[in-house]
């Protein structure tokens, strides 16, 4: 179970011009799935993105365990902080094997060499992502599930307690959408990880998530369980979206149904 | 499972290692060899020992053709481990330090010294040196925005490339006949050239440089999976490209001193190296190796094939431009370089 607490004090954040993330506060419960979700250019993907220190903050901090991680060394918190970019690169003849061994870096000194420890974290990545029989094959080969599995056992072989995944289901085709949200769950469950994700699918963030982030231009407009914050209300301040939200008659979580103008019984009514 | 899959290619990686190296000793043996007196390996690796009895052996193997044969050793192992870094750090089998202008700086500022002050032996090597400096750091700058992007570093150097070797034909046209001569076979580039001077310098920066690459490769194969990915394994992308380029640019610009321009060594190399090695092993001491074998075999040629020998970088030249252009077909086709 991770115990480690992520925390967003008055965090500001931007890129060249206007800040995107401006004055953010949260905490992101441990041991638990975070969602954040929002429309596109929201924040979400930047507020990932100062989490994971990929973005230094105008202002207000990021503190892991109550220490600001812009103020950590980088290797210290690369064995607590596991990071999967949206559009990860690898150079294009890399095999699984090898790709999953480079998680490793953080364990590793300047001088020493490939261990047992780093062995066994591979193989358990390799198992636990179900992607041990590919070990030998080239990335670029892969299909695009597959390869997002393998992207998550590098981050797996990091081997930290919190795994920040940035759209981890987009480019997917919907079978291996639940395939990857599946296996984070797994994670979850099994080692106790924290999770925190941007998801796109509002009904998969309902599903899989125990904790949803919802924001709108750069601001948090509610956070929560699924089943408490997600109405009909909040998705349309938040994707400015008309919609029915009724339980998933499979999960009970909220199942959010579009309001279009076309093709709706009730409309021909 | 992991562990004998890295085993197995582990193995493969250094039988690879071990047959490049011995590669490049036969290589390194067979050029003192051959020539208008020719010799047993026996009484080269004698003489190249200092066990020799023989004076006349001595000479021809210690003074005439053991620099020479140095020199293609050395800027082999330079230019074949400069390359593999550079193509790796930016993600890009053309970036390459001749491709990118950092050879085309070490010429122009190697010729502005011969033409307009008349330099020669360690000045000349100076200037080379500062040249490829002055010129990575401009490329590095001039594509900095807030952070390098690779192509756009590739593409900033392949311009600046161009405009320094139109700066080269300028100073050239503008030299005494006699000075624009020698600039010329300087320009193209052979191991034939170098004086003492130059290959001790290459040899300290062989010996120094290379073994710094091979203990930082693994720093460079997280460098590889990209600045974000790099940073969330807990590398400063920044840091580290400027460090692994710093030293391929130190390479380069000794190799370039002691013989010039040599074409397409650098290109081929890494890509050679990384086919044979497949995932696993030391991809700058292999690539290292594969340099110094394509630069002596291509000096074979350049002296002993044809009727009358030519300059090294005439023969690296012709091998390299086809090579350039399917790489650049297959670029093209793939939408990315391979």
């Amino acid at each position: 179970m991770s115990e480690h607490s992520l925390e967003v004090a008055g965090l500001t954040l931007g890129y060249d011009g206007a800040d995107i993330v401006s004055g953010l506060s949260t905490d992101i419960p441990a041991g638990a799935i975070t969602a954040i979700i929002g429309a596109n250019a929201s924040g979400k993907s930047t507020l990932l993105r100062g989490l994971s220190r990929l973005l230094a903050p105008r202002a207000g901090q990021v503190l892991l365990d109550g220490v600001p991680v812009h103020g950590m060394r980088s290797g210290d918190l690369a064995r607590l902080l596991g990071l999967l970019p949206q559009s990860p690169v690898a150079p294009s003849s890399i095999t699984v094997g090898d790709l999953v061994g480079r998680g490793r870096y953080p364990h590793q000194g300047w001088f020493r060499s490939w261990t047992p420890a780093d062995d066994a974290a591979v193989d358990e990545a390799l198992e636990a992502t179900g992607t041990a029989d590919l070990v030998s094959r080239r990335v670029a080969d892969l299909s695009g599930g597959q390869r997002q599995r393998v992207w998550i056992a590098m981050a797996l072989a990091q081997d930290t307690d919190i795994l920040l995944l940035d759209e981890p289901t987009t480019f997917l085709d919907v079978n291996y959408q639940i395939e990857v949200l599946d296996l984070l769950v797994d994670l979850n469950r099994d080692r106790g990880k924290t999770i925190v994700m941007v998801l796109h699918e509002l009904s998969l963030a309902c599903r899989y998530a125990d904790h949803l982030i919802a924001m709108k231009d750069g601001r948090i407009v509610t956070e929560g369980a699924p089943g408490e914050v997600v109405t009909a209300a909040t998705v349309e301040e938040v994707f400015s979206l008309r919609c029915d939200v009724i339980a998933d008659p499979r999960s009970g979580t909220p199942l959010v149904i579009p309001l279009g103008r076309h093709r709706l019984r009730s409309a021909r009514e | 499972m992991f562990r004998l899959e890295r085993r197995a290619r582990t193995r493969r990686a250094l039988a690879v290692t071990a047959a490049l190296a011995v590669g490049a000793v036969c290589a390194f043996v067979v050029s003192m060899m051959l020539g208008s007196y020719v010799l047993g390996p026996g009484e080269v690796l004698r003489s190249v020992l200092g066990l020799s009895s023989d004076p006349a052996d001595d000479f021809v193997v210690r003074e005439l053709r053991l620099p020479r044969a140095a020199t293609a050793v050395l800027v082999g192992l330079a230019l074949g481990a400069a390359g593999s870094v550079f193509q790796r750090v930016l993600r890009n089998p053309l970036a390459a330090p001749d491709i990118i202008g950092i050879s085309a700086g070490a010429s122009t500022a190697t010729v502005a010294g011969l033409v307009l002050f008349g330099a020669g032996g360690l000045g000349l090597s100076v200037a080379g040196l500062a040249g490829a400096l002055a010129t990575a750091a401009a490329v590095y700058l001039l594509a900095w925005r807030g952070g390098i992007a690779d192509y756009r570093f590739v593409l900033v150097g392949v311009g600046v490339a161009v405009l320094l070797e139109s700066v080269t034909g300028y100073l050239v046209s503008r030299a005494e006949i006699s000075d624009a001569r020698a600039a010329m076979t300087w320009l193209v580039g052979s191991v034939g050239m170098a004086g003492g001077g130059e290959i001790a310098g290459l040899a300290a920066g062989c010996a120094v440089v290379i073994p710094v690459l091979m203990a930082l490769s693994r720093r460079l194969g997280v460098l590889e999976l990209g600045a974000e990915g790099a940073r969330g394994l807990g590398l400063r992308p920044q840091a580290e490209t400027a460090v692994q380029l710093g030293c391929a640019v130190v390479l380069v610009a000794l190799a370039t001193a002691a013989a010039g321009p040599i074409a397409f060594v650098a290109l081929m190399a890494g890509p050679i190296a990384g086919r044979l090695l497949g995932p696993a092993g030391d991809r700058v001491l292999a690539s290292a190796l594969v340099g110094s074998i394509i630069v002596q075999a291509a000096d074979l040629v350049a002296q002993h094939v044809l009727p009358y020998p030519i300059s090294t970088g005439i023969v690296t030249g012709l091998v390299g431009a086809p090579y350039i252009a399917w790489l650049l077909i297959r670029t093209d086709r793939q939408g990315v370089g391979a």
